[in-house]
């Protein structure tokens, strides 16, 4: 329960709301260590109240156009005069054909650029963000933390609660860094870096994967991420520079 | 009374048989009739579809449990990749440029399409093509880097055996077939269709064939190019996609789904165009809202060009181009909406007779607004972010394809099975098969959603326990089972038709387009006389049309002569303006696909002398087609009792050759922009980009050569200028001089690639810059080449001032040569030199 306790702390009341939402669906089959639907962190929270939103939506069009359509095909033939018959038919098409179509674009966007935003890896206001560098190969992940000497292997360390930003790039094929209760995939493309934010609210260890196809292992190009409590992660940190 | 006409009738049918029949026994395979090469095109397509479900089959098997290792990840990975590769591009393209090349000239009024001998290179290449693909599969070295083909992992680093060089000389083999039947079926919608036929009149099912052809004259060529470029890459070593030396892995991606976007709307719109015929067949009223449906038509034309970037959300591109095709993304749902709901009005308003093709509409519209709803999500950028390259996006993408390819697809089939057969297909089988394959589908591909959701990625071969994906997979695979004991009792239920079905009367379902005034099944030549077109619903308006049009009593009907003649029409009004007389079966195109099919072997193999052979040898077999066209014995010679009001088009200067040229430059020039885009993006945006102090080029040989082409041109024009006025007396003087120059233009133009310093094997910059070069010399090399053969004509009387036709089908290809080397100049030369370009270093 306090997973659910951990998203109430951390988001809008908004996504809040939907995370009301979420808690029972979430017992019925929706968690699950590699769950979209079980966010752990602001952005997974994010697209997975999207997700809700729009899967609501969809499901009213979906019924609504088979409605009409059962109704159109099983209906009587209608009658009156062909001028008074186009008129409304030309309705229809204005109406289904463009107008809802554009509002539901518009309603979209209202809510995704928002939301998409906060996603984007933009300079904070409080200083400084820790950076953690990762270097995907054929099929495991090089993790290294920039002046600390720190090198892992297939598994990332972060504090909780803070976001960080994590610098993706590939030694040879493209591969994709995933960790879907936290947040949305980015790319590892040999010869760029890109910068891909995460915070977890809960401290607990996530799974991540490739989520590109990059050739014989695929399947099998796992990794972890766990977050740490504030005090746990600053005696990690020396713990593993030290080791090192 | 009765009895004579029949007779009459039959006469008449024995005379045309004679001269559109194809020839007996195996020489069905010189055959380049379009309704046998649409049969063909979709049998074809048929037997590439099972095979792709097949590999489907061993997917679903290996995910069924967790855990599992039916299939290890080397034969899993091709499976899925050949999966990807065959439904994409051995069956939906091809089944549907079957199904249009069968019926766009009978719903337009004409015999034949304009280039038959084209369509049956098209098949030869698509069947050549897909056999050497699938070999691969046999032989358990097909590719397996997904369909997609992402570099570096299909470079020759990562994937040091043939699978990729199978997809992408085998692909690109078979793009030949899409690209060429893309031009024919413009040309041919443009300018045969019968008299009366104006744009505005057109079945609405010819104007979405005209938007697929556009976009596949339009689509295809990035990815041809993209396809050159990464076997050059593998085979040469040249530089493109690889980080070292300047190249970017990016740009395949770009240069990929800027084709394979559109690629989505070209199998939507022919589907899409199945639904706007059947439904107001079946509801008896006129398809509501014509000119919003071809205004939503022409909207996703343009809008499905712009949305690539969609693909490639993960790839860490600037959030503002994100948000912008993004958006783009979305409004490729208004064009839909319209189609929808003018669909819906157009069934309110009708009394809607019950049937099988309306079943499969009915799971066409369930399935594809499912689809067309995860499409929008999917455009949602930071929703992207999580589902892209998982099972969702499986879910979404077989949703929009079955949904909105399949179905349609199958709804078209019943519904033109009589004219195929002569007989009605059975509701009580086809309901079986419609109920096990929706639910099938559905079963397997609605949990998907779900699976991937709960984080299962995409091309995983296997899964561990306990990941909340077990039950979901289960279910899928119980599915996909179902779903294939559908397509089973399809194919059953095709079987049995032939055999039983009951006989169909003349147009059974009461339609109101041309393609029911055939008999059926369709004889060889479609129409006996081709009738006046006055609405768009011709049978409607005269239901006697089908009797009349058998009984001669429309235009052509007379045959005196063996030629196969069809109407050539105004491409604005449908006025006829001239008689096209076709080609009659030949070797020539099996002959062609042979020879570029060696052409690809030996490319596989590494032959390159074998390769060299079959490319001389392709050259030759299609300059002895071009030869036999015109005015050559085997084609019309000139004759004192020739047609003139209207003229054979080959007396006119503007038949359907030049229009052919033009499209088929249009395709040309969307390869040579993709080049253009390849250059500015590496230059601009690869890593390491980097490039000599200076041009490698020798500026005065390369200026020399330039005005060379521009004075061949201006000759060559003057020559073509007094033909057109009538005056061929000094053509055949300036046709050898524009040869003789343009030789001198070419002979240059090689000697500046010669002693460039290029080395394509570390330097991106070279590599882009030789084929440019290499891309100028094919196509100077080849004017020159035509040049001469036209001069040889003149001398021959093939052409002359009555026979002006075919120097102005060139005329476009020199003017093209001539804007191809000076943008190339422009582009390759000055602009670099004027923004820095050969500084060097990184940008």
């Amino acid at each position: 329960m306090h997973r659910i306790s951990g998203i109430h702390r951390n988001l809008t009341p908004r996504l809040s709301g939907i995370a009301t939402v979420i808690t029972p669906l979430s017992l019925a089959g929706c968690a699950g260590p590699f769950s979209t639907l079980d966010p752990a962190g602001p952005s997974a929270a994010g697209s997975a109240g999207l997700w809700w939103w729009m899967f609501t939506l969809a499901m009213l069009v979906l019924l609504a156009v088979v409605g009409l359509w059962l109704g159109a095909m099983f209906g009587a033939q209608k009658t009156g005069d062909d001028q008074q018959l186009r008129r409304i038919q030309q309705r229809w098409i204005i109406g289904g054909g463009l107008l809802l179509p554009w509002a539901a674009i518009a309603v979209l966007l209202a809510f995704g650029i928002p939301i998409g935003h906060k996603m984007l890896p933009l300079p904070l206001e409080g200083g400084e963000i820790l950076r953690i560098d990762v270097t995907g190969h054929q099929w495991w992940w090089q993790v290294s933390y920039p002046g600390s000497g720190i090198q892992l292997r297939n598994e990332v360390h972060i504090p909780v609660g803070v976001p960080v930003d994590l610098h993706l790039t590939s030694a040879d094929v493209v591969h994709s860094f995933w960790v879907p209760r936290l947040g949305g995939k980015l790319d590892m493309i040999p010869g760029r870096t890109n910068v891909l934010r995460l915070q977890a609210d809960i401290a607990d260890t996530y799974r991540g994967q490739c989520a590109e196809f990059c050739g014989l292992n695929h399947a099998h190009m796992q990794f972890t991420v766990t977050a740490h409590a504030p005090g746990d992660f600053a005696a990690w940190l020396t713990e593993a520079s030290a080791s090192d | 009374m009765t009895e004579h006409l029949n007779t009459k009738n039959e006469q008449l049918h024995q005379r045309l048989e004679k001269v559109w029949g194809n020839l007996p026994g195996w020489g069905a395979l010189a055959a380049v009739n379009h309704t046998s090469i649409g049969i063909r095109f979709m049998v074809t397509g048929m037997v590439f579809f099972l095979i792709g479900g097949l590999l489907a089959m061993l997917v679903r098997t290996q995910l069924a449990l967790p855990d599992q290792a039916i299939l290890g990840p080397g034969v899993y990975n091709q499976v899925f990749t050949m999966h990807g590769t065959v439904m994409m591009f051995l069956f939906a393209i091809p089944v549907l440029e079957g199904l249009a090349i069968y019926l766009v000239p009978k719903m337009i009024g004409a015999r034949d399409l304009v280039f038959p001998r084209i369509s049956a290179l098209g098949y030869y290449c698509y069947l050549f093509g897909g056999v050497i693909v699938v070999s691969s599969l046999i032989m358990g070295i097909a590719p397996d880097a997904g369909w997609f083909m992402y570099t570096p992992l299909s470079d020759a680093s990562y994937s040091p055996g043939r699978g990729p060089d199978f997809w992408l000389l085998g692909i690109t083999f078979v793009e030949i077939s899409a690209i060429s039947a893309g031009v024919e079926l413009v040309v041919s919608i443009l300018r045969s269709r019968t008299t009366g036929m104006s744009l505005g009149k057109m079945p609405i099912f010819c104007w979405y064939i005209l938007a697929m052809a556009l976009m596949i004259v339009f689509g295809f060529p990035p990815l041809v190019l993209a396809s050159i470029m990464l076997e050059l890459e593998r085979a040469a070593g040249w530089v493109f996609f690889t980080v070292e030396g300047g190249g970017d892995p990016l740009l395949w991606q770009h240069l990929f789904w800027m084709f394979g976007h559109p690629e989505v709307y070209i199998l939507f719109l022919p589907a899409a165009g199945i639904v706007s015929t059947v439904i107001p067949a079946f509801a008896g009223r006129p398809l509501v809202g014509y000119n919003w449906i071809v205004l939503a038509i022409i909207l996703t034309l343009f809008v499905s060009f712009g949305l690539w970037v969609h693909h490639m959300f993960t790839v860490g591109i600037p959030a503002l181009a994100q948000a912008f095709f993004s958006v783009a993304s979305m409004l490729v749902a208004v064009p839909t909406a319209i189609q929808l709901f003018a669909w819906l009005a157009t069934l309110w308003g009708g009394r809607v007779r019950y049937s099988l093709p309306m079943l499969w509409i009915f799971g066409f519209l369930v399935i594809f607004v499912c689809g067309g709803l995860t499409g929008v999500m999917l455009a949602l950028v930071p929703f992207n972010w999580q589902v892209h390259d998982t099972h969702f996006v499986v879910a979404h993408m077989h949703y929009v394809l079955v949904g909105g390819m399949l179905f349609p697809l199958i709804a078209g089939f019943y519904y033109w099975l009589p004219h195929f057969s002569g007989r009605m297909p059975s509701l009580t089988l086809g309901r079986w098969v419609f109920w096990l394959i929706f639910g099938g589908f559905n079963l397997t591909f609605l949990l998907m959603h779900l699976t991937g959701l709960l984080g299962m990625p995409r091309r995983i071969y296997t899964y561990e326990a306990g990941l909340g994906w077990d039950w979901l997979n289960l279910l899928s695979s119980i599915g996909g089972f179902v779903m294939a004991l559908g397509v089973a009792m399809l194919l059953v239920d095709f079987i049995l038709h032939f055999r039983f079905g009951r006989r169909a009367s003349v147009n059974p379902w009461a339609a109101d387009t041309l393609e029911w005034a055939t008999t059926m099944p369709a004889s060889s030549y479609n129409f006996v006389s081709l009738p006046t077109v006055h609405s768009r619903h011709p049978l409607w308006e005269n239901p006697q049309l089908p009797r009349t049009i058998a009984a001669g009593e429309h235009g052509l009907a007379e045959l005196d002569h063996i030629r196969r003649e069809t109407y050539g029409s105004d491409a604005i009004t449908g006025q006829v303006r001239e008689i096209f007389h076709l080609p009659s079966n030949s070797w020539l195109p099996l002959q062609a696909a042979v020879m570029i099919g060696l052409l690809c072997i030996s490319l596989l193999l590494r032959l390159y002398p074998l390769a060299v052979f079959a490319t001389v040898g392709a050259v030759l077999v299609l300059l002895r087609w071009s030869w036999h066209n015109g005015a050559h014995p085997r084609a019309d010679p000139v004759d004192e009792q020739e047609p003139v009001d209207p003229p054979l088009h080959s007396r006119t200067c503007d038949g359907p050759g030049l229009w052919g040229m033009v499209v088929a430059l249009m395709a040309n020039g969307t390869l040579y922009a993709a080049l253009l885009f390849g250059w500015f993006y590496l230059w601009t945006v690869a890593p390491r980009w980097s490039a000599p102090e200076e041009s490698p080029l020798a500026l005065w040989p390369l200026l020399g050569s330039g005005l060379l082409l521009i004075a061949t041109v201006l000759v060559y024009r003057s020559g073509t200028r007094r033909l057109r006025a009538g005056n061929a007396s000094q053509l055949q003087g300036r046709l050898w001089l524009a040869t003789t120059i343009g030789a001198g233009h070419f002979g240059l133009l090689l000697s500046v690639l010669l002693i460039a310093p290029l080395s394509p094997r570390s330097l991106s910059h070279d590599a882009v810059l030789m084929v440019m070069l290499l891309y100028l010399l094919i196509h100077s090399g080849l004017a020159v080449l035509l040049t001469a053969m036209q001069a040889l004509r003149v001398r021959i009387g093939y052409v002359s001032a009555r026979l002006p036709y075919e120097p102005l089908v060139l005329q476009p290809f020199w003017t093209y040569t001539l804007g191809i080397f000076w943008l190339g100049f422009a582009v390759f030369f000055l602009l670099p030199k004027t923004f820095g370009a050969f500084a060097g270093g990184d940008l």
